[in-house]
């Protein structure tokens, strides 16, 4: 094996190995800093939703114009799957598309 | 594209949708709001160049089926007909047709911090890829120069991929992605054995992302590709700055790309807050040939004028002038086009 190919295996390894570190961490520091969605108000709640759009969806695309709520929990995961957002997130996101 | 591979496809299709209606019969799982739909772009494109112009009816759906609380299928598809001049002095066109999956992958959200992807999957080198693609979202008709960097020419993977968000709190998220993709030759899960990831790192409050790719070819030439991307969006802003650098074994190149929607003029509904300017600059360097890369054979320059206008209903007029510069030639590109983007549930409220 040589040099290039162990530094190909080991970064695909780490990068295997961070999910389980990363939760490692979060299990010590009690999850993350992020601002809790339980306690909030709805209001408070759907703002966050808007500022987690602002800052991840947004991004790339504009919103779309309208939508039918039926679909929305569904394009909220795949958002949560290509933006890499975060559980709470997700759930602040789907309060916001659906005030 | 030959009727073994049409067959090839709609045989593919037909089995997700088998797969989805059966498992989404089951009670339960589709809730008021987990209804499955297709999204993406239509549009009619033309684009002229050294004089030449090529028309290209497209379409682009994309299905997303979630199922259940940790599952997600999603796969996009692209079919389009091309028409353009016979050329040698000929009259008249000639056309092709290209039907083709970009992607037919299986998401499993494992924790907050891992998401498991099996199937083919858009390879995750760059931001262009997986971001900019679609033809609703990408300001310019054309990919940029040094796409084919990383992407491996076939722009998927036939495989599996963990990605996720590492660490992330309000000032701060660190996201990985790292994969490995078996090689394949068949027309429509074409692609290359190879393996890679991706760093990102992105700052919400500031709106600036820095990342890192990286992949590596495992077949033939065996070679290794490389890549950095920042992104920023200041805040209550319309203007964005998108760029990328990519570096293959013999060559190297770069797009950066700025655009502003002139909102502030009467907000995003009004005549000139449609109105949405970009410029794109590119440039290519060379070392040695090489037919892997896919980069233009001489060092090359190119500079990207759009001009592009929001219409209700999610519809949007793309236009375009490039100028591109290069020892083996210089020429004009221009590009029109109109795009509708659609989002359809695929059945009806409860």
């Amino acid at each position: 094996m040589n040099c290039i190919q162990k530094v190909t295996s080991g970064f695909v390894v780490l990068a295997s190995l961070i999910p389980v570190l990363a939760q490692t961490d979060a299990a010590h520091t009690n999850g993350k800093k992020e601002t809790p969605l339980r306690g909030l108000t709805s209001s408070a709640q759907i703002a966050r939703g808007q500022k987690v759009f602002e800052q991840n969806c947004s991004r790339c695309h504009n919103a779309p114009q309208s939508f039918p709520p039926q679909i929305s929990a569904t394009i909220i995961r795949h958002m949560r799957v290509r933006a890499s957002l975060s559980a709470a997130d997700e759930k602040a996101l789907l309060r916001f598309m659906n005030p | 594209m030959t009727m073994n591979s049409v067959v090839h496809v709609c045989s593919s299709w037909r089995m997700l949708v088998l797969t989805i209606a059966v498992v989404m019969s089951s009670p339960g799982i589709a809730d008021a709001q987990h209804a499955p739909y297709i999204s993406g772009g239509g549009g009619f494109i033309t684009s002229t160049k050294g004089g030449n112009t090529t028309y290209i009816p497209v379409i682009a759906p994309e299905l997303v089926a979630s199922l259940g609380d940790h599952l997600l299928i999603e796969s996009r598809a692209t079919v389009l007909e091309s028409y353009f001049p016979r050329g040698g002095g000929q009259p008249g066109y000639r056309h092709d047709a290209f039907l083709g999956l970009s992607f037919l992958q299986a998401d499993v959200v494992a924790s907050r911090h891992l998401t498991v992807v099996a199937g083919e999957f858009l390879t995750p080198f760059g931001t262009y890829n997986e971001r900019l693609s679609p033809i609703w979202i990408s300001n310019f008709q054309e990919a940029p120069l040094i796409f084919s960097i990383g992407t491996m020419g076939t722009a998927s993977s036939v495989g599996g991929m963990v990605r996720g968000s590492a660490y992330s709190n309000d000032e701060m998220n660190l996201d990985y992605t790292a994969y490995f993709s078996a090689g394949s030759t068949n027309e429509q899960f074409d692609a290359e054995r190879s393996t890679g990831g991706q760093f990102s790192l992105y700052l919400p409050r500031e709106r600036l992302e820095a990342g890192f790719s990286f992949d590596r070819l495992l077949q033939d030439t065996r070679e290794n590709y490389s890549g950095v991307h920042l992104w920023w969006e200041p805040a209550n802003s319309y203007f964005r700055f998108r760029s990328e650098f990519s570096h293959a074994p013999h060559s190297y190149g770069y797009w950066a790309e700025a655009d502003y929607r002139l909102a502030h003029f009467g907000g995003e509904q009004s005549f000139v807050g449609r109105l949405e300017p970009v410029f794109r600059m590119q440039q290519t360097f060379r070392s040695a040939t090489d037919p892997e890369d896919g980069l233009p054979v001489a060092n090359t320059q190119r500079v990207d004028f759009a001009l592009d206008y929001h219409l209700p209903h999610e519809v949007r007029i793309n236009t375009s002038y490039s100028r591109e510069l290069s020892s083996s030639g210089n020429r004009n590109i221009w590009q029109t086009g109109i795009v509708y983007r659609f989002l359809i549930p695929l059945w009806r409220e409860k």
